[in-house]
């Protein structure tokens, strides 16, 4: 019978209590990458409905339902640059430059701000309304979740940009799970909108 | 060898939760406190969920609506299946006995992320209230657990937001609580432990994960698209406005059929757990199992419109989707047959846990075969929406999920408290159990066959007598929980000490005290690589036995 070898004695109980909060190794980034999962999941049920309403359902006669090319077009390109700037970010609190990592965050932030401006341009210069027809409402509801994504991973790049700020904030080079994970939705969610973008403006 | 056991060095751990009964009203992040708040939480639902069938019971004894108007017949029918099903059932065979005991037999000291799983958790009882009590703010949903629309858009609206609220908030909970499975049997497995030595639970909890994490968002989703078309007057799935409900059904079961698994497959895995156990042998075909439940999971995501055969299917859809249900019993068949062949030739002692595993198996058995009738387009549009479906869904999720969360807590019940139940008791309560189910939903198959409508509170005079027949059955089921709480009570207060492993199982849970330390183990996690070792090798059984002369000799 062989014997397992019990773990080593340490007697005082704060060494005790961070054994056992260190015992595992970190498997954060794994289920932000499962819960990725199941938010896709959310989309997919939304393009799926898009697309069966497309091929199902007539456009009724007198309907309105027109989209322009060229906002959408500047927005794709906002969050692809945004995305890029994300990873400057990211490569720059590596290499222990915190200056620099915030400069890249704060032009990450205002990317998304101006990518959801643009989106409030768009929305107010359509001629549809929420409730116009069919393809108005699910034209509405998708860009309408996809931009509540841009809202949250907006607040959360200004979030990781105060924690890099900060002296004791919880951001370093050696502690930068908070950026790594924001970077992962923020690439997510613009992988989204590039789906989104072909399906609704260009299909 | 394939056991060890660690020598006691720590001493247990009390954690920062409140003692005594105190904690389980507590945001523990203990997984074990959390399994068992699931597990209260959920039975006193089912209480609730109980009562509501009791009062659809009483509706049907007579023809004409007399009991319940026929609105509050409606409401009292949504209310039974959604709080059976999402406050129940899946939070039960899911949450609590998956967080009590797959971190055991991943040999950790907790899950992966133990403060999501407190939240997803205590997300359960606020969204469990808001839909009872929508049933006192301008009467609950009327428009069944399914919520199609146009019905579900065009009765009132107040309870039907407040419904999709809170399946939408119980829905989070099972994404919250999938997730933190899936981590946890894929990263946390204790080292020197292979995935094909891990308990079949776990597979069983793996598998359901998976569906969970695909197929719950899908739901979500498609409720707060019915939602708009609720509050905003949107037109989705409203075909007025120029809308399409068959998408609302696709979606709706692109959810719903994976549910039926995700109630079922975590069912599977504790039967798989309780067989060996009672009768000492080894369970039979694991490596087919293992198989057997990834192949439930990839056809369970693609038969989803076998329930839309009258919805206007097109005749390639429902070829499809007929052929993919039939190929799902075949792997429901392997597990079938494995579990025959587990009990064959075993020493097996009629103690309540195997005798409820086994009614599982009888019942399941069953509606696994009219579900394979069902799946035949010809037949299943003869019996679309009669009792014959009410009759098939209530073997599967009672006869099936119910009977095995019964064998489990009687099979557990030493773990969880360190005392036994009453055995006599126990067996009586499975007697009027079985007798009472099959009364009652047996002769549902008939009444559906000859054409009784189901979810309406009136029928044809022809069929009373069957109705009343099945409504004392019902009775039965309803009598049948008094022994058991009797006997939860009685043990609680006054029941004989179990010891530590009163099954002399060789599973990861049982090679700790009864009811375990904070943290699992006192010392290093054990590593068990023959779960079902029983009968091969005489040493690991007598290595239990002799568990404390161990610890002392080392």
């Amino acid at each position: 019978m062989t014997t397992t070898t019990p773990l080593e004695k340490d007697s005082s109980p704060s060494s005790e209590e961070k054994k056992s909060d260190t015992e595992h190794s970190d498997h954060r980034m794994f289920g932000l990458v499962t819960f990725l999962v199941a938010d896709g999941m959310t989309f997919a049920g939304f393009f799926a409905a898009y697309l069966t309403f497309k091929a199902v359902n007539p456009l009724l006669p007198d309907a309105i339902y027109e989209l322009e090319l060229p906002l959408p077009t500047l927005n794709t390109i906002l969050l692809l640059v945004s995305s890029a700037t994300f990873h400057r970010a990211g490569k720059a609190l590596q290499n222990k430059d915190s200056n620099l990592c915030q400069k890249w965050l704060l032009v990450t932030a205002a990317l998304g701000l101006a990518f959801l401006t643009s989106q409030m341009i768009e929305y107010f210069t359509l001629p549809f309304g929420l409730t116009d027809n069919l393809f108005a409402s699910t034209f509405y509801a998708l860009t309408g979740f996809h931009g509540l994504h841009v809202t949250l991973g907006s607040i959360l790049i200004l979030i990781v940009w105060w924690q890099a700020r900060s002296p004791k904030g919880s951001l370093s080079h050696d502690n930068s799970f908070l950026l790594e994970a924001a970077e992962l939705y923020w690439h997510f969610v613009d992988g989204i909108w590039v789906v989104l973008f072909i399906i609704l403006y260009l299909l | 060898m394939t056991l060890s056991f660690p020598p006691s060095e720590k001493k247990p751990l009390e954690g920062l939760q409140p003692k005594g009964w105190l904690r389980y009203l507590s945001f523990s992040l203990d997984h074990k406190v959390i399994g068992l708040q699931y597990l209260i939480c959920g039975f006193i639902f089912y209480l609730i969920g109980g009562a509501l069938a009791g009062a659809i019971r009483i509706e049907l004894t007579s023809p004409l609506s007399d009991f319940l108007e026929r609105d509050v017949y409606n409401q009292v029918l949504t209310l039974h299946g959604t709080i059976m099903i999402f406050l129940w059932i899946v939070p039960v065979v899911n949450g609590a006995f998956g967080n009590y005991l797959i971190p055991f037999y991943v040999g950790a000291r907790d899950m992966a992320f133990p403060r999501l799983n407190a939240v997803a958790f205590w997300l359960i009882p606020p969204a469990g209230l808001m839909l009872i009590t929508s049933y006192f703010i301008n009467g609950a949903a009327q428009s069944g657990w399914t919520a199609y629309p146009p019905l579900s858009i065009t009765t009132p609206a107040a309870g039907q937001i407040i419904w999709i609220l809170s399946v939408l908030l119980l829905g989070g909970s099972s994404i919250f609580g999938g997730i933190n499975f899936i981590a946890t049997i894929l990263k946390l497995r204790r080292p020197g432990l292979k995935l094909m030595q891990l308990p079949m639970y776990c597979w069983a909890m793996l598998g359901t994960s998976i569906l969970v994490v695909l197929s719950t968002p899908v739901l979500a989703g498609t409720l707060i698209l019915l939602s708009f078309d609720i509050v905003a007057h949107t037109g989705f799935f409203n075909p007025e406005l120029g809308g399409n409900v068959i998408v609302y059904q696709h979606l709706f079961w692109f959810y719903s059929h994976p549910a039926v698994y995700i109630m079922v497959l975590p069912a599977f895995g504790l039967v798989s757990e309780i067989l060996p156990v009672h009768c000492r042998k080894p369970l039979f075909g694991y490596i087919t199992m293992v198989y057997s439940i990834m192949g439930i999971v990839v056809l369970g995501l693609v038969v989803w419109a076998h329930h839309m055969f009258t919805s206007g299917t097109p005749p390639w859809m429902r070829l499809f989707f007929t052929i993919a249900t039939a190929f799902i019993a075949v792997p429901t068949g392997i597990k079938f047959f494995n579990w025959v062949a587990t009990l064959w030739g075993g020493k097996i002692s009629l103690n309540s846990a195997i005798l409820f595993s086994c009614g599982f198996i009888i019942n399941f058995v069953l509606g696994g075969i009219t579900g394979v009738a069902l799946a035949q387009v010809p037949f299943d549009i003869h019996v679309h929406d009669t009792y014959f479906v009410v009759a098939h869904f209530h073997y599967i999720v009672y006869g099936g999920s119910v009977f095995v969360i019964f064998s489990s807590i009687y099979h557990w019940f030493p773990k969880f408290t360190g005392k036994l139940l009453n055995e006599n008791l126990g067996r009586f309560h499975f007697l009027i159990t079985f007798i009472g189910f099959n009364l009652c939903f047996a002769p549902q198959h008939w009444l559906g066959l000859n054409g009784m409508p189901r979810r309406v509170a009136e029928y044809d005079p022809q069929f009373t007598f069957v109705n009343q027949l099945s409504s004392i059955g019902a009775l039965l089921m309803a009598l049948s929980t008094l022994p058991f709480l009797w006997n939860v009570l009685q043990s609680l207060l006054k029941g004989p000490k179990s010891g530590d492993n009163p099954w002399k199982a060789l599973t990861p849970e049982w090679l700790t005290s009864s009811p375990p330390p904070v943290e699992n183990w006192l010392g290093e996690a054990p590593l068990v690589t023959e779960p079902y070792g029983y009968g091969k090798k005489k040493k690991i059984v007598l290595a239990i036995k002799s568990e404390k002369e161990d610890k002392e000799n080392i």
